[in-house]
């Protein structure tokens, strides 16, 4: 499967690990990733807020230069870019007037032969073809999946079936061998890029997601949006100031969690650059299926630096401490 | 030759803002065969028929064009000064002046050329306008009220009291509809059924009243005063003449958990089932798709039980076909389930209720006998909240009207659940209360002041569940606007209310129009509510717009009035532009050839065979010929006829023809 990839300024800084994981597992699934060249910024919140046509501009020369390389589908892996991608397409290919507008701004044809991919898109293909059989140590934690806001909404332009209750990432998460609650915070907002300016806020509305997850038993929050996955996890000394209350739950990539399946280590996965520590409970050790019991009954002490028991690339099998954990 | 006088009415500054009117007079006047031309201010006022009328008398016209506004409007009236004028009422047409030229056009001289175009394909066509008389038929003196709620009841004896023949037909196994599952009614609280089951008695009881319940309407025919309507009795699976009613039956049933329709879901049935003791007639049904016997062959424990051998398992449904004058349509309505809801947890949260399931709730007769229980672990909630427009006035939802009814029954809830829960705490999240009608916003001020429901304004985001609670996250917008997050025991959506899920097809089979929400629509908005755009067929209810029980009845009984004011004659005069086959002279008779082309086309069943004979009895051929009574004068027959025999009165080829040509 040969796409396109629009990795987005994220990718490149705050949430390397979620690129190089990304680029680990792609292989291993059968995926191709091509680099739109001279990819430029998706403008994301700001340009959206200011100029309707800046907004659309920045996304379609992007887009544009997908098509000029012959990428049928595009994997935008940040939800901001994601949403401002699909949005640009979608509202282009209604409007003829202001594609025409559009193409004369950034001086490049656009038909919208591009088709535009979330994650979740690409990895639900890959779950519903042969995923199950690649993997070697069954992700067995109880993990809660957190959509955000743009993955899922609009529903007409991201056509997901259930937009306030979605299913698309708990089903890839089943597939690798995680067991997804049901929570109630799935698309609740995290404060987003109130990260910045006013992170009273931001703790107040990360707090309550992170404390719901807790509080229903998941040993880890699985995310698939560089800006929750700072809230959540950069944000959680704030979170836990806020709330009074100390939360050990760590917060992964869902391309980690596949990676973690499939066998790969920790460092190829970026697992060390997480603020929460990653510890996750012992499961199977590695170039074996895993048991259904292989789920950690309950939650390793904060303090001790227990291992991803399943890591492929790690020396100590069975759970025990690991020692390459690095802060 | 032609003298045709041509009327140029200004319609005061609607036509002559953007028309020169003068301009458009001395035009008409150069058309040949135009012996008279004005304009005048007001053409359908007194003075200005009175024009028309002199005019025709003195000038001998042979043709009348008033140019004017839609023939929809003013037809009827300068048709009517012609023939008191003498002349023949379908010499005069309208050309459109004002919907079709002044209202959608910019003051200029193409404005004006168009105007005078309208006028010149008129006279073109009045010219070849012939006298046509009006047609009589007879009147069926029978009412077909379709929907036993409380619109088809008070419809059904409104029409039955006067004197005339009704066939109600409902196709729930009892009438008495969705008033029958309510549990108190606004602004009185006073029983539902108390005050409903009385009259659903008399319904049954009326001699002038048949009643077919479990039917459905399966086709209808024919026209204003003459239809034809094919009723299906679906298969009760009971001889109704044997069985006494008497419920050996329902308690011998093995399947007792099935939902029932009744109770909203929140109760369960039997496979045969009377859905509620009042029920009219009080005759079970056996409900195919979940009886044993039906599924699988064996039990009949119903038809041991029975005592008076009702039970027929092999009963088939039964086809009537009936002639009635009329029809009322009183389908009523639906609401939508909380699965509708993704915010609201897509229907999974079994405490998140329906306003039709809190009165099934509230109700004595209810699955909980009136003590207000939650569905999931039967708990007396200490808190509710009740969501008003849930649904409703949200576009996004594709719902962008009101339901109307839900602040008041909404106020209604929360008082019954304080009158019989007084620890407990109500909270109402609402857009705006809109109390509008007799003692209704001093129902809703007692909510408020005298039982302390809590009222916020704003909408409820999300809910949720959280230790076997529902978290209700909203806002509160008055004052220093704020997030508001409560803990409920139960949460009552006030969901919308919309169009029964078939009311398209209902509509289509009885040829009439629904808006976009599938709501039936009236013939006009304000002028006729009750009468739809088919002559003979009248709306009743919440089938045509959401309503409460007070404007359902009212309008109801408008339809009864309309039925029998229509039903106060013995035959009916109707237009006669309907299609003729030509006739001419022997040897040929007609130059129809007998091929029925015409007879497949027709939409309506109009075209007849008619043989033509010698003097002796002798066949010499035949052809077609056009029921006046049936035809609807849609031309399909005539734009088919491949040996032109066929024509439509008032718009015949020739006409359409020279009107073309004019251009």
């Amino acid at each position: 499967m040969k796409i396109g990839f629009f990795p987005g300024c994220s990718l490149e800084g705050s949430s390397r690990e979620y690129n190089e994981s990304l680029h680990a597992i792609a292989p291993l699934l059968g995926v191709e990733l091509t680099e739109v060249p001279d990819w430029n910024c998706c403008g994301a919140s700001a340009a959206h807020s200011l100029n309707h046509k800046l907004a659309l501009a920045l996304p379609a020369r992007s887009l544009a230069l997908a098509e000029k390389s012959g990428l049928d589908e595009l994997l935008v892996p940040c939800s901001a870019c994601y949403s401002r991608l699909a949005i640009t397409r979608h509202e282009l290919l209604e409007n003829d007037a202001l594609r025409s507008e559009i193409t004369k701004i950034i001086e490049l044809p656009f038909t919208g032969r591009t088709k535009v991919l979330s994650v979740l898109d690409v990895f639900g293909r890959c779950a519903s073809n042969g995923l199950k059989d690649k993997v070697r140590t069954p992700f067995g934690q109880k993990v809660a999946c957190y959509y955000g806001c743009y993955l899922t909404r609009p529903e007409k332009i991201t056509t997901c079936a259930r937009p306030e209750d979605p299913r698309e990432m708990d089903d890839i998460v089943k597939v690798v061998g995680a067991e997804p609650i049901n929570w109630a915070f799935k698309v609740e907002c995290c404060g987003a890029g109130f990260s910045v300016s006013r992170l009273d806020t931001v703790a107040e509305l990360s707090g309550r997601i992170v404390h719901d997850a807790a509080a229903r038993g998941a040993q880890a929050i699985v995310v698939a949006c560089p800006m929750c996955h700072t809230n959540l996890d950069l944000r959680r000394d704030s979170i836990e100031r806020t709330r009074q209350q100390k939360y050990a739950l760590p917060v992964l990539y869902i391309s980690q969690v596949i990676g973690l399946a499939l066998g790969l280590g920790e460092r190829q996965l970026g697992l060390h650059r997480h603020h929460v520590p990653v510890r996750l409970g012992s499961v199977a050790p590695a170039n074996s299926v895993a048991p259904a019991n292989s789920r950690c009954p309950t939650p390793v002490a904060a303090d001790v630096p227990a291992a991803l028991g399943s890591a492929g690339a790690s020396p100590s099998p069975g759970g025990s401490p690991a020692q390459e954990k690095e802060a | 030759m032609p003298r045709i006088g041509v009327f140029i009415c200004h319609c005061g500054e609607n036509i002559a803002g953007t028309v020169d009117c003068a301009a458009v007079t001395q035009a008409a006047a150069q058309i040949p065969g135009v012996v008279h031309s004005v304009d005048y201010k007001y053409m359908c006022s007194d003075p200005g028929q009175n024009q028309i009328k002199e005019a025709i008398k003195e000038k001998r016209l042979t043709g009348v064009v008033v140019a004017a506004c839609s023939p929809r409007m003013h037809e009827p009236t300068f048709r009517r000064a012609c023939a008191e004028a003498g002349l023949n009422p379908f010499l005069c047409e309208m050309a459109n002046l004002r919907e079709h030229c002044s209202w959608v056009h910019e003051k200029n001289g193409h404005t004006t050329s168009k105007a005078i175009d309208l006028v010149r394909i008129l006279v073109e066509k009045v010219k070849r306008n012939r006298p046509l008389f009006p047609i009589n038929v007879p009147v069926t003196k029978t009412a077909l009220v379709i929907g036993g709620g409380i619109a088809g009841i008070q419809a059904a004896l409104d029409i039955a009291n006067a004197g005339q023949k009704v066939v109600l037909v409902e196709r729930e196994p009892s009438i008495g509809g969705h008033m029958a599952q309510l549990s108190e009614t606004f602004p009185t609280l006073d029983c539902s059924q108390c005050i409903l089951t009385p009259r659903m008695v008399e319904v049954a009881q009326h001699p002038n009243i048949t009643l077919h319940t479990y039917a459905e309407l399966e086709r209808l025919d024919g026209f204003i005063g003459n239809f034809r309507a094919v009723i299906r009795k679906k298969a009760r699976c009971i001889d109704e003449k044997t069985c006494t009613g008497c419920g050996a039956c329902i308690q011998k049933c093995a399947l007792k958990k099935i939902p029932s329709e009744f109770n909203a879901g929140l109760g369960l049935r039997t496979a045969i089932y009377v859905p509620f003791p009042q029920a009219v007639p009080n005759k079970p049904v056996i409900d195919r798709d979940h009886c044993t016997f039906f599924q699988t062959g064996r039990c009949k424990l119903c038809e041991r039980a029975c005592p008076t051998k009702a039970i027929r398992f092999d009963q088939q449904d039964e086809f009537i076909e009936i002639n009635v004058g009329a029809v009322v349509a009183a389908t009523g309505y639906e609401v939508k389930g909380t699965d509708f809801f993704p915010e609201y947890g897509y229907g999974e949260q079994k405490d998140i209720i329906t306003g039709l399931q809190f009165e099934r709730l509230a109700s004595a007769s209810g699955p909980t006998q009136g003590v207000i229980k939650r569905p999931s672990d039967g708990k007396v909630p200490d808190t509710i909240v009740f969501v008003a427009c849930a649904g409703s006035r949200d576009p996004a939802k594709g719902i962008a009207y009101c339901s109307k009814i839900c602040c008041m029954y909404t106020a209604k809830h929360a008082m019954l659940y304080k009158h019989k829960v007084h620890a407990g705490k109500a909270y109402v999240f609402y857009m705006d209360i809109r109390a509008g009608g007799k003692m209704y916003e001093e129902f809703v001020r007692r909510a408020i002041e005298e039982d302390e429901v809590h009222y916020v304004r704003g909408r409820v985001s999300r809910i949720y569940p959280r230790d076997g609670q529902l978290v209700v996250k909203g806002v509160d917008t008055l004052l220093n606007s704020r997030p508001v997050e409560i803990e409920a025991d139960m949460v009552v959506l006030a969901t919308a209310m919309v169009a029964q899920p078939d009311a398209e097809s209902l509509a289509q089979k009885m040829k009439v129009s629904y808006d976009q929400y599938h709501f039936l629509a009236e013939a006009h908005p304000k002028l006729r509510p009750v009468e739809m755009n088919t002559a003979g067929i009248f709306v009743a209810g919440a089938c045509q717009a959401p309503k409460d029980i007070p404007e359902t009845v009212a309008q109801a009984s408008a339809a009864a009035a309309k039925v029998l004011g229509l039903f106060s004659r013995d035959e009916l005069s109707r237009e006669p532009v309907v299609a003729v086959v030509n006739r001419c002279a022997p040897p040929e008779f007609s130059t129809c050839v007998g091929c029925f082309l015409c007879e497949s086309a027709c939409a309506y069943q109009a075209i007849e065979h008619e043989d033509i004979k010698t003097r002796d009895g002798k066949l010499i051929k035949t052809v077609a010929r056009v029921n006046q009574g049936v035809c609807q004068g849609c031309g399909t027959c005539v734009a088919l006829c491949r040996s032109k025999s066929i024509d439509l009165q008032g718009f015949s080829n020739e006409q359409i023809f020279a009107e073309l040509v004019a251009l």
